[in-house]
């Protein structure tokens, strides 16, 4: 494990617990790093790319960790998509930085 | 029955380009979509946002993109089957396929092409437990005829462009319009939310928000919609209606073709990638974001280069044993099928006295 490196625990939609390592230094977000590590079949996370268009990458924050704040669009796409939590966030709006360390969240259903 | 040399599913800007790349060829392509539109993701999830990786384009909007896209093809005459999902393909005795639609739309070709990105684009339905239910019994995903509903009530759903556009625009049609949103801030074009603020001023939009359509009450037709409202206190009403519209925007599904007997590796369709892009069944091929081989990238100035070399590779089946010259379109011009010509301008030779 790198310096740069965080630990994180990501539930997958099947209920399965993976507790991963992902770098801050490749400018990666929440999603990409769900896809890298192939934790939800390829097609149905990340969708829009990454343009908070889509909410395919919509999780549940589970750990108390402070994440930096929901901008417009965020906000926007998570008040037309389903499935929706008061804990629920973008995973593709979560840049991986060093304050991420043990963040815990839960991918919501496909939708 | 449609018939064509290159039969492409998915009218995104893959497809697209295969077109001109394939007349390019002399050869005749035809394009079926489950989207009312051409331009597939480009046109349906983020039109107005830009992209800086298509060469030559410092900067290009994606809606931009589909339509320089249709403009450089449309010289060699695309046939489009739009709003229709390619649902099975047959393989006929003599080699060739036909491939039918969802709507029962036949096309004959002794090629396809399926260009398919992420898969067909289908509506998402909100999570309500009786939707299925009244589908085409009051409820719809899309509006195709917007005339059906003149002098009806309608409720739409929805908190994005498609739900603000048809909210103004049925509401010089239907004798009602209600709109129903989560939160009071729509996320849409300036003058598109400033429209509906107007005719709710007017009284011709009925906007309800922060609110939910939680439930749906008829018998065989949609009679009403319930909804709650969580402002404070949370009640529960009911608005009678003879249409109910969600408009949540589409997500992409893989769809019918998964059972088209192609090997398919994580959601995409497996294609030789030293050769043609040809799919495990000889004439199928497989271009852009739907095809997977080691390495790939999903990106459009890739699907580009697949749909380039998958129409050499379709002349060559279509025309065995023709020896093919590689042609700068700058030497030769490009000879449309409309008749049109274009090409670049002879030099000037003249002496300088």
């Amino acid at each position: 494990m790198n310096q740069q490196d965080v630990n994180l625990k990501i539930t997958d939609r099947d209920g399965v617990l993976h507790e991963i390592v992902a770098p801050t230094d490749m400018a990666m977000n929440l999603m990409e790093v769900v896809r890298s590590y192939e934790l939800a079949p390829e097609g149905t996370i990340g969708i829009c790319g990454g343009m908070a268009m889509c909410a395919s990458c919509q999780c549940y924050v589970l750990s108390e960790t402070e994440l930096p704040e929901k901008q417009d669009d965020e906000e926007a796409m998570l008040s037309e998509a389903f499935y929706v939590k008061d804990n629920s966030r973008l995973g593709c709006q979560i840049q991986i930085t060093p304050e991420m360390e043990g963040l815990e969240v839960e991918l919501a259903p496909e939708s | 029955m449609i018939k064509t040399d290159i039969l492409i599913i998915g009218a995104g800007p893959t497809g697209l380009f295969a077109v001109f790349e394939a007349g390019l060829l002399k050869l005749k392509c035809h394009l079926i979509d489950a989207l009312p539109q051409p331009g597939g993701q480009c046109s349906e999830i983020y039109p107005k946002k830009p992209i800086y990786d298509i060469p030559g384009f410092p900067e290009i909007l994606a809606d931009d993109l589909t339509q320089n896209l249709l403009e450089q093809c449309k010289q060699f005459e695309p046939g489009f089957t739009l709003g229709e999902r390619a649902e099975t393909i047959d393989k006929q005795e003599d080699g060739t396929f036909i491939v039918t639609t969802n709507k029962g739309t036949k096309h004959h070709a002794p090629i396809v092409a399926i260009a398919g990105g992420l898969g067909s684009f289908e509506p998402r339905k909100p999570l309500i437990h009786n939707i299925n239910f009244f589908e085409d019994k009051g409820v719809e995903y899309f509006i195709k005829n917007p005339e059906k509903y003149r002098n009806k009530r309608v409720v739409i759903s929805g908190g994005g462009d498609s739900a603000l556009d048809w909210s103004i625009f049925l509401a010089d049609i239907a004798s009602e319009v209600t709109l129903i949103h989560r939160r009071n801030e729509f996320r849409g074009a300036l003058d598109s939310v400033e429209k509906v603020q107007e005719l709710k001023n007017s009284g011709k939009i009925n906007l309800i928000t922060p609110a939910e359509v939680t439930s749906i009450v008829g018998d065989r037709h949609v009679k009403a919609v319930v909804v709650t409202q969580a402002e404070h206190i949370e009640r529960e009403f009911e608005i009678e209606c003879d249409h109910f519209i969600p408009l949540f925007g589409l997500s992409p599904k893989l769809g019918p073709i998964a059972n088209w007997g192609l090997e398919i590796e994580k959601n995409a369709i497996k294609v030789n990638n030293a050769l043609d892009y040809q799919t495990n069944i000889p004439g199928i091929f497989a271009i852009g974001d739907i095809n997977t081989y080691p390495g790939k990238l999903k990106l459009i100035l890739c699907g580009f280069h697949e749909a380039t070399l998958m129409c050499q590779a379709a002349y060559q089946i279509l025309n065995p044993g023709k020896k093919y010259v590689l042609k700068y379109t700058t030497v030769s011009g490009i000879d449309g099928f409309d008749g049109s010509r274009k090409e670049a301008p002879k030099a000037v030779v003249k002496a300088i006295e």
